[in-house]
């Protein structure tokens, strides 16, 4: 086809910072674009922090839109905000059920954890001194600071050997038993998308940003 | 230990062959078609030899193997003292896989770009290939590599043992801005939710700013497609970043306004201090080095030997390496193999006269930021011996007096 755009390479020899964020407030959805716009490093930059080929313009004819149905399928996550948790709900009685059956063959009748299976249980230490000695288990009541993060863990990846196979209450219930087993909530709670985001963790104030730096001095 | 078994099968052949040899010169008298213990001519040029191939394989002398540990839940690591240069063969490339090597078909390969985006958008494979490609030589390292050799450390360690989860060669795919762009990032974007298609859908958020800086989905390793183990057909490359956020058998990008908080941010790959926090999304590898030679389980004769190494750094490029013979009181600034390629295995190398007796053999990194690698004391006051990432201090191996190499932790 002739009127494929023929992509613009443009030797940068000095300031990257135009590719460094796009301007997205001049990006409309379905304005077609003039040819792509490439970016190419000079043939004497190798060994220099390496951008090349980066292009700053869509191409318009590579891929397709994604269908609901496809973004749906796969679009699984559940983030500290509770965004993504869907409709239903556990309950710690439920949750221990479902635990047995489910669960308690590889992390132990009571979440104790077995040979490699790690340990779920277990509200001590409460003075997170867990740089002082690797031997201190790391559980979800002592070292967890979401509990949103239970769900969307378990499931996408529990059990182990079927992942993504409980039902929405089920997971909701393993999530109430885990938590109420850790102290964290009473066993009366019901757990679902509202009252989940809301659960606050013991350790959630222990995690702080990464402040290394590189330069000088060992952090 | 297999490395040990494989180096002395290695060893007693490529010994074989030396003997005989030494004894052809010696003997000139000795027939062409002499055929020593091992059923190998003395003298190859006696014969035509194999025949031609479609693929090739390693000498019958030369067998590095990798070391896996775990099954389903694991991890096999290079085998650093038996590789020369920077760049590594594809088959000893380090892994570690939380749910076991999916196998997926090329041809049903797709990538889901979603979120705060304009244009949702599904990529093949094949539109993965259309992008223009970007070819780069990058490490690529384990937060947890050097765990076992920090909390129990063991004279037997090879460099393997010690800090095998690492690999370096050149990653070829596609700027990860490149792809972004296609979908059309909304305003409000901070992180990107990268998630593979294994069993354990192992998810991490990185913040955008990466994409706009190195980030690539890479779908080649040294020339070739990725192996299964390490992310076929395609993965997320973040160069110089802790390996887990390399996303492999990458399945969705999610363009979000804030972090996910997945397990693997939170329960895993956090630092917990001294202080009683723990550190969140710390990303970037530190400047880190080890001597690949001589090492476990090498044995010295007294004599000329070279000190030879990897150093390597996610902020950039190595500028020194120093090295110790000595336990630290003398350090001799040992050469770097051009190029130095930036967050890429760098090979370092020093001259060395074993007079023998004991020696202590270290070696410390330092990169563009200025940052040297700490001592072992420093670490350990900063990060506690419970910490369970980024093990980047000073190694030492000893040399005893008769010559044998061990690990000194």
């Amino acid at each position: 086809m002739s009127r494929v755009p023929r992509p613009i390479a443009i030797a940068v020899l000095g300031v990257l910072a135009a590719c460094e964020r796009p301007d997205v407030s001049r990006e409309r959805a379905d304005t077609a674009l003039p040819a792509p716009t490439l970016v190419t490093a000079p043939a004497s930059a190798i060994g220099d922090t390496p951008r090349a080929s980066v292009s700053l313009t869509p191409f318009r004819t590579i891929g397709r839109r994604a269908t609901a149905a496809e973004i749906r399928a796969w679009d699984i996550d559940v983030n500290a905000s509770g965004v993504g948790l869907p409709a239903g709900s556990g309950s710690y009685a439920r949750g221990a059920a479902v635990f047995a059956q489910q669960c308690a063959s590889c992390h132990g009748a009571r979440g104790e954890g077995l040979a490699t299976n790690p340990r779920l249980i277990g509200a001590e230490p409460r003075d997170f001194s867990f740089a002082l000695d690797p031997k201190i288990p790391k559980t979800i009541g002592n070292y967890w600071p979401y509990a949103t993060t239970l769900y969307d863990y378990i499931n996408r990846a529990m059990p182990f050997t079927a992942p993504s196979s409980l039902p929405a209450n089920d997971v909701y219930s393993v999530v109430a038993y885990l938590l109420a087993e850790n102290g964290v909530i009473d066993r009366s709670r019901t757990i679902d998308a509202v009252s989940l985001p809301r659960v606050r963790m013991p350790a959630r104030d222990r995690f702080v940003p990464d402040d290394r730096t590189g330069a000088r001095g060992f952090r | 230990m297999s490395d040990q078994h494989i180096s002395r099968r290695a060893v007693l052949a490529g010994a074989a062959v030396t003997a005989g040899a030494a004894l052809l010169k010696k003997l000139p008298s000795a027939s062409a078609q002499e055929v020593v213990s091992s059923g190998i001519p003395v003298d190859s040029s006696s014969t035509p030899g194999a025949a031609t191939s479609a693929q090739s394989v390693r000498s019958a002398f030369e067998q590095p193997a990798r070391t896996p540990v775990g099954v389903l839940t694991g991890a096999s690591s290079t085998p650093l003292q038996h590789l020369t240069g920077t760049v590594m063969p594809n088959d000893l490339l380090f892994e570690r896989h939380h749910s076991g090597i999916p196998t997926i078909d090329p041809a049903h390969y797709k990538l889901l770009v979603h979120g705060l985006v304009h244009r949702p958008m599904v990529f093949t494979l094949a539109d993965l290939k259309r992008f223009p490609s970007t070819s780069r030589v990058y490490f690529i390292e384990c937060s947890g590599n050097g765990r076992g050799a920090y909390r129990d450390p063991k004279p037997e360690m090879t460099p393997q043992l010690v800090d095998g989860l690492t690999s370096n060669g050149e990653w070829t795919g596609v700027s990860l801005a490149t792809v972004l762009r296609e979908a059309g990032v909304r305003s409000g974007a901070e992180w990107l939710l990268a998630e593979g298609s294994d069993a354990a859908k192992l998810s991490r958020s990185i913040p955008i700013e990466k994409a706009w800086d190195d980030a690539m989905i890479v779908y080649a390793f040294n020339g070739e497609p990725l192996r299964p183990s390490n992310g076929y057909p395609a993965r997320l490359f973040l160069p110089g970043w802790e390996a887990n956020t390399s996303i492999k058998w990458l399945r969705r990008i999610e363009v979000t306004d804030q972090p996910n908080m997945s397990k693997d941010e939170t329960s895993k790959y956090t630092d917990p201090l001294p202080n009683g926090t723990a550190r969140q999304f710390s990303f970037v590898m530190d400047a880190k080095s080890i001597i690949t030679a001589p090492a476990h389980p090498t044995r010295l004769a007294p004599g000329w030997h070279e000190v030879s190494g990897l150093a390597w750094s996610g902020r950039g490029r190595i500028v020194r390496v120093d090295v110790t013979t000595d336990g630290g009181r003398t350090w001799s600034q040992a050469e770097l193999q051009s190029p130095v390629l930036p967050k890429a295995h760098t090979r370092f190398r020093l001259m060395w006269q074993w007079a023998g007796g004991a020696a202590t053999l270290m070696s410390r990194a330092t990169d563009e930021s200025g940052y040297t690698q700490p001592a072992r004391d420093v670490f350990e006051a900063a990060r506690g011996r419970g910490t369970d990432y980024h093990f980047n201090h000073i190694r030492s191996w000893r040399v005893e007096r008769d010559g044998q190499v061990v690990f000194g932790g």
